[in-house]
């Protein structure tokens, strides 16, 4: 257990760096420290499907982000209604961390009402889908739709990465009054 | 011009990604056609796919993924791959129901070992790959600003 509580702490620390750093590429970094360590959190907590899917999606999303962080920088204003701002927040926290003590007592412990429904797939799995890799027999029989969701996610993130960046079509800047009469 | 942005990197990169790739590529299919043996599954395999075509890119320039998209290649590898899987999931309405495993269970540790996961699996590793390598390609090698205009 102490080695998902060092897990947990890095996470935190790596986060708090992530949000403080001026540069982004610093920044960018320190997110993908993050998602690391949530791979090995995955490998601790025993789940090495989504450790792989978690590493390998992780190396992606830092390619695609220094590649399109690594010559701009936002403009960082700290000046202004810091007091207005810091005090909403303030009540946005307070407001969120009462309603979410009150709704948590309400829930079991942590992997407290153990192996109910997946005792179920653990003893009938290999019988009923023939796949000896007992996730991908829940995730593409017993939970098919969940993949087909999220496959489709996938297919309209890209659809729309290229509907908003597309060439043909588009119209100029200077004369939209012209093209639409 | 001559940054690396846009030449690729130096020759003992281009060397060493020249045979890595090929390796990525491998283990990206193996990882799709065993995904109902072992760890692993289409959406994994498929983000290895096309990290390995990302790595020919960020290494040898952009002009590796101009050569390869002279067509709309992305898309059409992508939407084959979504109909492929949805097509799947109404051949079960043979069995029964949506996505039934309406395939042979076969025999345990084989290929062919269950059904319609592996089938599953080729079509979300399609979908993933050509998903991630147009999203990347099309960031990338985005240039904002007047968008060109047919003088007519």
């Amino acid at each position: 257990m102490i080695d998902l509580y060092a897990m947990l702490v890095f996470m935190i620390i790596a986060a708090l760096i992530a949000v403080e750093m001026e540069d982004l590429l610093s920044a960018v970094i320190s997110v993908s420290a993050i998602g690391l360590g949530i791979s090995m959190t995955f490998l601790v907590l025993k789940a090495p499907e989504v450790a792989i899917t978690q590493l390998v999606v992780e190396i992606l999303v830092l390619i695609i982000l220094i590649r399109s962080t690594i010559h701009k920088d936002l403009p960082f204003s700290t000046s202004g209604r810091w007091l207005l701002n810091t005090s909403i927040t303030a009540i946005f926290i307070v407001m969120f961390l009462g309603a979410i003590s009150l709704a948590l007592r309400d829930l079991p412990k942590f992997g407290y009402p153990l192996m109910r429904v997946s005792s179920q797939y653990l003893q009938n799995g290999f019988a009923q889908t023939g796949a000896t890799n007992l996730v991908a027999a829940i995730v593409l029989n017993y939970r098919a739709y969940d993949r087909l969701g999220e496959t489709t996610v996938l297919f309209t993130a890209f659809l729309a990465v290229l509907t908003v960046l597309r060439r043909i079509g588009r119209i100029a800047p200077g004369d939209s009054e012209e093209d639409e009469e | 011009m001559t940054s690396p942005r846009d030449q690729g990197f130096s020759l003992v990169v281009r060397t060493t990604a020249r045979y890595v790739v090929r390796v990525m590529i491998i283990f990206g299919l193996y990882i799709i056609l065993h995904g109902q043996i072992t760890h692993g599954d289409g959406f994994a395999g498929g983000v290895i796919l096309a990290l390995a075509f990302i790595m020919q890119m960020l290494v040898f320039g952009p002009e590796v993924a101009l050569r390869v998209f002279t067509k709309p290649i992305a898309p059409r590898l992508a939407s084959v791959g979504a109909l492929f899987l949805l097509s799947i999931a109404f051949l079960g309405y043979s069995g029964g129901s949506f996505f039934f495993n309406f395939l042979g269970r076969g025999q345990a540790f084989q290929f062919w070992s269950a059904g319609i996961i592996p089938v599953c699996n080729i079509a979300i590793g399609l979908v993933v790959m050509a998903s991630l390598i147009g999203i990347y390609a099309t960031l990338t090698l985005y240039k904002p600003g007047a968008p060109e205009r047919k003088k007519d």
